[in-house]
C-alpha cells in the first residue's frame, strides 16, 4: 500500500508546527483531566481522615491479589504502548499495530478482572450507598469508603474504555500504513492518554488495595 | 498593499460560500463565532425574560404574577442560563473566536474541527438544560447546594448533566485558544507584542482548563446523588455537604474570573483605540491577568465563612480574596493612566468603558467588603451579595460585551451602526442597571435575604425601584440589539479601520476574507504604536 503524504492543515506553515500544536494540546488536555481526578482524591482524603477505622473495614473486602494483577496488566500495557510509539517512528507500522492491538487486549483483561471484582463485591454486599436500606447499612464511614471505591474505579474504567478506543483507532491506522515515520503524532497522543489512565490507576491501587 | 486591507481582493467570509450547509459545517472561526453570537444572544434574552418575570413578581410582597414554586424554578433557570449559557461563553466564544486569530495574523484557530465541535457540544448542553426545564426545572438555585439538591423532586440530574456537557465545550474552546496562541503567531509577533486582548483570553483559557473539570466532577456527583442515590454528600451515609461547597466553589469562584477577564480583554483594546494611546503599562495589564488567574484558585473559602470554618481559615481566605483587588486595581489605574494626554473619542464603545469602570470599581470595592469575615456574616445570603455579584458579573461582563459588540461590529460585518442611537442605548443600559442593583445593596444591608418570594412591606419601595430599573435595562438592551440589526442591513459601509486602531485585526479587510489574510503578515511593531502614522503602522505589519 502506498504511503500517504502528510496532510498539512492550511492554518499551519510547517508540519513541525502542526505536530507541536497537537502535542501541546494533548498535554494541556491531560492536565485538565488530572484535575478531574484531583477532586475525587481530595474527597477520598477528606473522608478517610474523617472515618479512618470505617474505611479500614470497607476496604478489607478488596482483594489485594486481583488489584495487583490489574496493576501489572496496566503497566505492561503501557510498556507495549511505548514500544508501539517507538516502532511507528522507525516506520515499522505493522509491528506498531500489533503492539497497539496487544495493549487493547491488556485493557480488556483489566476490565474483565475488574468485573470479576465487582461481581464479588455485589456478592458480598459491598455496595455504594444508595443500594442499602437504612436498616441493614454498615456504619456511615464504611459505606462512604465503598461508594468512593465504586465511583472512582468506575470513572477510571470509563477512561480505560476511552483509551482502548483511541489505541484501537491508532492500531487500525498503523495496520493500514496511514501512520508511520511520516505521521505518528496520533499514535503518540493516544499513547500519552493511555499513560494517564495507567498513572491514575497507580494512585488508585495503593488507596484501595494496599493501604488498608 | 491594498489600502482596503490585506485580503480585500477575495470575497469576504460571509459571501465566500453560500447555503445553510456551508454555515452548519463550516470550519471558519469567523462563521463559528457568528453562530455562537446568535446562540448567546438568544440565551441572554431568555435569561433576561426570566429576570424580568422575577423582578415583576417582587413588585409586591405577596403573589403578583407567579406562584412560589415557579418562582424558585425561575431563579434557578435565570442563574443557570446567564452563567453557563451567556456569561462564560459570551466574550471568548464570540469575540475571542472571531478576533483572536486575526490578532495573531493566523488563518484560523489551531483546531478548526474542535472549534466547530465545541459549538455543537454547547448547543447539546443547552438542549439538555432546556429539556430539564420542561421536565420541571430545578429549584435549587444555580449553586446546587446539597443536601437539598440531592433530594429535590425537580430535574436536578438532567440539569447537572447539561452543565457537565457545557463544561466540555468550554474546555474545547479554551484548549484551542491556548494552543493557537502558542503556535500560530505571525512571524515577528513575540509574546510582548501580543495585543492585550490575547493575554487576557489566554489567562481565561488557563482558568477554564483547570477549574472546569472540578466543577464537572462536583455536578456529576450531585447528579449521581440525585439520580442514583449515591450519597457522596449525604449525611445519612457519612457524606459531608460542606465538602460539596468546597469542590463547587473551587471552580465557581475562579469562574467569576472566567466571566470578568474577557471583559478586561475587551476594555484594554477599547481604551487604547479610543484614546489613541499605547497602554500606560503594557506589562502591568498583561501580567495582572495572569495574577488574577492564579490567585483566583485560592479564594473559594470566602463563600463559606458561615459554613463552619475556623476564624483563622476565614481570615486567610479573606486576605487572599482581597489580593485579587490589588491586581484589579493595577488594571483600573493603568487604564485610567492610559487616557492621560490621549485624544479621547466618546463613541459608544468608549462610553461603555466608562460605565464598565464605574460598575467594576463599585462592584470590586463591595467585593473587598464582602471578603471581610465580620461584614460577610451580616450580609451573607442577602441582597447585598446579589447586588455585589451582579455589579461585577453583569455590570462588568455585560457592558464589556456591549462595548465589544459595537467596537468590532465594523470588523465583523463591514458596516457602521448609528452612533447617536448607540450612545442613547448605552446611557439607558447604565441608568437601568444602576436603578436595578443599587437599591439591592440597601435591601441587603437592611436584611432582605436572597431568593425569597416575599418580604416585609417596608422593603417595597426599594423593590419597586429595582423592578423599574430592570425594565429600563431590558428596554436599553433590546434597543441596542435593534440598532445593530438595523445597521447590518442599512448601515453605512465601514472602511477596513474606521476607528484608526493600530491593533493587528484591523490590517485585514472588514469584513475579512475567508482565510483572513492573503499572505501571512510579518509583524515588526506592537499593536499600540500610536506614535506611528497609520501608513507607517501598516508598513511595519507588511505582508511577507
Amino acid at each position: 500500500m502506498p504511503v500517504r503524504a502528510v496532510e498539512l492543515a492550511e492554518q499551519f506553515e510547517t508540519i513541525e508546527k502542526q505536530e507541536h500544536a497537537a502535542r501541546l494540546a494533548m498535554w494541556v488536555f491531560l492536565g485538565s483531566e488530572t484535575l478531574l481526578f484531583a477532586g475525587l482524591f481530595a474527597l477520598y482524603a477528606a473522608y478517610r481522615v474523617m472515618y479512618p477505622a470505617d474505611f479500614h473495614q470497607a476496604l478489607a473486602h478488596n482483594d489485594t491479589v486481583l488489584g495487583t494483577v490489574n496493576t501489572v496488566v496496566l503497566i505492561t500495557s503501557s510498556f507495549t504502548v511505548a514500544l508501539a510509539v517507538h516502532y511507528v517512528r522507525e516506520d515499522k507500522s505493522r509491528l506498531a499495530a500489533l503492539l497497539l492491538g496487544l495493549s487493547v487486549a491488556f485493557g480488556m483483561t483489566f476490565l474483565v478482572v475488574k468485573f470479576v471484582e465487582y461481581a464479588d463485591h455485589i456478592h458480598h454486599h459491598a455496595l455504594p450507598a444508595g443500594m442499602y436500606t437504612m436498616a441493614n447499612a454498615p456504619p456511615a464511614g464504611a459505606v462512604m469508603g465503598q461508594t468512593l471505591y465504586w465511583f472512582m474505579t468506575a470513572l477510571h474504567g470509563l477512561h480505560v474504555v476511552a483509551g482502548m478506543i483511541m489505541l484501537g483507532v491508532a492500531a487500525i491506522g498503523c495496520a493500514r500504513r496511514r501512520y508511520g515515520r511520516h505521521r505518528f503524532i496520533i499514535v503518540e497522543n493516544s499513547g500519552l492518554y493511555w499513560h494517564l489512565v495507567d498513572i491514575v490507576w497507580i494512585f488508585l491501587w495503593p488507596l484501595f488495595y494496599l493501604v488498608k | 498593499m491594498d489600502p482596503r486591507g490585506v485580503g480585500a481582493t477575495h470575497p469576504d467570509y460571509m459571501r465566500a460560500e453560500s447555503g445553510v450547509r456551508s454555515w452548519l459545517l463550516t470550519k471558519d472561526h469567523k462563521r463559528i463565532a457568528l453562530m455562537f453570537y446568535g446562540a448567546v444572544i438568544t440565551f441572554l434574552m431568555l435569561g433576561g425574560i426570566f429576570a424580568l418575570i422575577l423582578r415583576t413578581e417582587l413588585l409586591t410582597p405577596e403573589t403578583t404574577i407567579i406562584d412560589p414554586m415557579t418562582y424558585n424554578q425561575m431563579f434557578t433557570l435565570h442563574g443557570v442560563t446567564m452563567v453557563w449559557l451567556f456569561l462564560i461563553p459570551s466574550i471568548p466564544a464570540v469575540f475571542g473566536n472571531f478576533v483572536l486569530p486575526l490578532m495573531l495574523g493566523a488563518k484560523d484557530l489551531a483546531f478548526p474541527r474542535i472549534n466547530l465541535a465545541s459549538f455543537y457540544v454547547y448547543v447539546a448542553s443547552a438542549i439538555i438544560i432546556l429539556t430539564a426545564m420542561v421536565l420541571g426545572g430545578a429549584d435549587t438555585g444555580w449553586t446546587f447546594y446539597v443536601p437539598y439538591s440531592s433530594t429535590s423532586p425537580t430535574a436536578v440530574t438532567w440539569m447537572g448533566i447539561g452543565i457537565f456537557v457545557n463544561g466540555v465545550s468550554s474546555i474545547m474552546t479554551a484548549l484551542n485558544f491556548v494552543v493557537t496562541t502558542h503556535t500560530l503567531r505571525a512571524q515577528g509577533l513575540r509574546w510582548h507584542r501580543l495585543p492585550l486582548f490575547v493575554w487576557a483570553i489566554y489567562g481565561t483559557s488557563i482558568i477554564i482548563l483547570f477549574a472546569t473539570p472540578v466543577l464537572g466532577l462536583s455536578l456529576l456527583l450531585v447528579a449521581a446523588d440525585h439520580g442514583l442515590g449515591l450519597g457522596i454528600f449525604d449525611p445519612r451515609y457519612g457524606g459531608d455537604p460542606v465538602l460539596f461547597q468546597h469542590l463547587f466553589w473551587f471552580y465557581s469562584h475562579p469562574a467569576v474570573y472566567i466571566m470578568i477577564l474577557p471583559s478586561f480583554a475587551v476594555i484594554s483594546e477599547v481604551v487604547c483605540t479610543f484614546s489613541q494611546r499605547p497602554p500606560a503599562s503594557y506589562r502591568a495589564i498583561a501580567y495582572s491577568s495572569l495574577g488574577i488567574a492564579f490567585i483566583g484558585f485560592f479564594t473559594w473559602g470566602h463563600h463559606m465563612f458561615v459554613a463552619g470554618m475556623s476564624e483563622w481559615d476565614a481570615g486567610v481566605f479573606g486576605g487572599l480574596s482581597m489580593f485579587v483587588a490589588i491586581f484589579s486595581a493595577i488594571k483600573v489605574f493603568t487604564w485610567v493612566a492610559t487616557l492621560r494626554g490621549g485624544s479621547i473619542a466618546f463613541s459608544t464603545p468608549m462610553l461603555y468603558f466608562l460605565w464598565f469602570l464605574f460598575l467594576f470599581v463599585f462592584g470590586g470595592m463591595t467585593g473587598v467588603a464582602v471578603a471581610t469575615q465580620s461584614l460577610d456574616v451580616h450580609w451573607h445570603d442577602g441582597y447585598f451579595v446579589v447586588a455585589h455579584f451582579h455589579f461585577i458579573m453583569v455590570g462588568g461582563a455585560l457592558t464589556a460585551f456591549l462595548a465589544a459588540a459595537h467596537y468590532w461590529f465594523p470588523k465583523m460585518f463591514g458596516k457602521l451602526y448609528d452612533e447617536r442611537v448607540g450612545l442613547l442605548t448605552s446611557v439607558a443600559v447604565f441608568i437601568g442597571f444602576v436603578f436595578t442593583f443599587l437599591p439591592q445593596f440597601l435591601l441587603g444591608n437592611a436584611g432582605m435575604p436572597r431568593r425569597y418570594y416575599s418580604y416585609p412591606p417596608h422593603f417595597q419601595w426599594l423593590n419597586v425601584l429595582s423592578t423599574g430599573g430592570a425594565w429600563l435595562l431590558g428596554a436599553g438592551l433590546i434597543l441596542a440589539l435593534i440598532n445593530l440589526v438595523v445597521a447590518l442591513k442599512w448601515g453605512r459601509r465601514a472602511g477596513p479601520n474606521p476607528w484608526g486602531s493600530r491593533s493587528f485585526e484591523w490590517i485585514t479587510s472588514s469584513p475579512p476574507s475567508k482565510h483572513n489574510f492573503d499572505v501571512t503578515p510579518i509583524i515588526e511593531r506592537t499593536p499600540y504604536d500610536y506614535h506611528l502614522s497609520e501608513e507607517d503602522a501598516r508598513a511595519r505589519s507588511r505582508a511577507s
